[in-house]
């Protein structure tokens, strides 16, 4: 063994690693945001919706679960171009990301919303609130705070997953990358820093779940007690 | 507002011939009963004897098969009818409190003046404050219901349905879950309640508080209204089955 590491060869391309990075959080961030509300959605509608929406949902969650994220993101980026829509590739990839993590979320969702005992619910009920009340302050917030830890790893795996779209040639951190290690033919090299980066990208991830929780969630900032 | 015995013009809740069944478990044979505005009605008998379910039939939390229920103008018994406005005229507490775990104890009580009389924020805490005084808990107002004791938890269910202004109050057994201590410190805010003319119906095992408080007495049993007067008639009862009860109970 006697590979020479050589890491000042990347040294002039620490924008193009930065761009990437900040590039794969706006990513990550916009199929969080919006994987969560699909997701939450289709929960709800899994719960408490008619026979049809349960089963489109029940459809939905198993063909995804089922299938590889690179074929889901081929299929929604062809998809797309097939419809005769103009999307760069960032978009489709967003999109893809969001159908896929939606699914994901939809099932841990669900695991929240079964545990508000339905004792809960009649109280609600019981006072006047409608539905869709009862759904946004009594039922939501305690099924989240539930599963928060399961979301949290669900979406810095998103992030980490997010690499993969870097096929249709989305300019998030491994496409530059990739970019980066045919430059300088330092493959290894580049593969190593990448990898720092995506555990700096996870802690940055992890950070401000938390801090979020902490935000949102009074009674456990207050008490620090699980719910 | 005095209670009163006699039948009043209108009563406020009115079951005739209510049947009820799970399936093929017949749980309501032809229950009727009144209860008259301003009347404390406590509802007793063996576990099991269809209380529970009575209380519930008023309030719309199940479905009857057969006779009608009339809550304050309501009809129950009707597939039209309009829960929101029975809502605003009933208000319900059960043995479980069922308090809101992730929201402060002002927060519980504010949630549903907000949400379905539009009430201000403000509007509703000053309105927290009232009813929390009135049970004698307004230094709780910013703690979670998990920081209580049972006692104090349910005396906040309690509040919380007020903070709606019922005409009508239900109460399922609501100290069963508690030792005699907290147990009195409901009763003693339900007792309350009674004075100052609130109508209400308890399902209770607690024998002495229905003979103190209760204007009406019904005892029912295997599904059906087996003997009703006032609180004297757990001092003479007039069937076997309801003098083992209270030889049982007491
Ligand atoms: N949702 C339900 N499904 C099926 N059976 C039920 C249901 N609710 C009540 N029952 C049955 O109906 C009968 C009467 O129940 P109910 O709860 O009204 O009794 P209760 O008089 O309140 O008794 P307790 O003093 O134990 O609370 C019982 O046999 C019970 O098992
Ligand atoms: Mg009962």
């Amino acid at each position: 063994m006697s590979y020479q590491f050589d890491f000042a060869a990347l040294l002039p391309y620490w924008p193009e690693f930065a761009m990437g990075m900040w590039l794969t959080l706006q990513l990550s961030a916009v199929a969080t945001v919006l994987g969560f509300v699909v997701g939450t959605l289709c929960a709800i509608g899994r719960a408490d919706g008619p026979p049809a929406v349960k089963w489109a949902v029940a459809a939905y969650v198993e063909i995804i679960r089922n299938t590889p994220l690179l074929v889901q993101i081929f299929l929604v980026y062809f998809g797309i171009a097939t419809l005769g829509v103009h999307v760069s590739a960032n978009m489709a990839a967003v999109a893809a990301l969001v159908v896929n993590v939606g699914a994901y979320t939809s099932e841990i969702v669900r695991a929240g919303l079964e545990s508000v005992h339905k004792a809960q619910l009649e109280a609600a009920d019981c006072l006047g609130l409608s539905r869709a009340q009862t759904y946004w302050h009594v039922i939501l917030r305690p099924a989240v705070e539930r599963v928060y830890p399961a979301l949290t790893s669900q979406y810095v795996l998103l992030m980490l997953a997010s690499s993969i779209t870097s096929q249709i040639s989305a300019e998030e951190l491994t496409a530059v990358a990739n970019r980066v290690q045919s430059d300088t033919f330092r493959s290894f090299e580049t593969y190593i820093v990448v990898g720092l980066l995506y555990l700096l990208l996870s802690f940055v991830v992890r950070v401000a779940f938390w801090l979020f929780g902490m935000g949102v969630f009074a009674r456990r900032r207050k008490l620090g007690t699980a719910l | 507002m005095s209670s009163t015995l006699s039948s009043p013009l209108s009563p406020v809740v009115s079951l005739s011939n209510v049947h009820k069944s799970f399936g093929a478990l017949k749980v309501l044979d032809g229950v009727s009963f009144d209860v008259g505005v301003g009347e404390v009605a406590a509802i007793i008998g063996q576990s099991g004897s269809g209380k529970s379910t009575a209380l519930r039939c008023i309030n719309a939390l199940e479905t009857i098969q057969q006779g009608t229920i009339q809550v304050c103008g309501h009809a129950i018994h009707d597939p039209a009818l309009d829960r929101r406005a029975l809502r605003r005229d009933v208000g319900i507490v059960f043995q479980s409190y069922n308090l809101f775990p992730h929201l402060t104890v002002e927060q519980n009580i504010m949630l549903a003046p907000t949400c379905v009389k539009a009430l201000s924020k403000g509007e509703a805490r000053d309105l927290a404050r009232e009813v929390l005084s009135h049970v004698g808990l307004e230094a709780k107002a910013d703690q979670y219901p998990e920081q209580l004791s049972g006692g104090q938890q349910q005396r906040v269910a309690i509040a919380r349905s007020l903070a709606m202004r019922p005409k009508l109050m239900l109460f399922d057994e609501v100290t069963s879950a508690l030792d005699p201590q907290l147990t009195g410190e409901v009763l003693k805010v339900m007792e309350t309640l009674a004075r100052e003319g609130m109508t209400m119906i308890l399902v209770t095992h607690e024998m002495a508080f229905a003979r103190k408080v209760a204007s009406k007495v019904v005892y029912m049993h295997q599904g059906r209204v087996w003997e009703t007067g006032t609180g004297a008639m757990l001092d003479d009862p007039q069937t076997p089955e309801l003098r083992a009860f209270i030889g049982n109970g007491l």
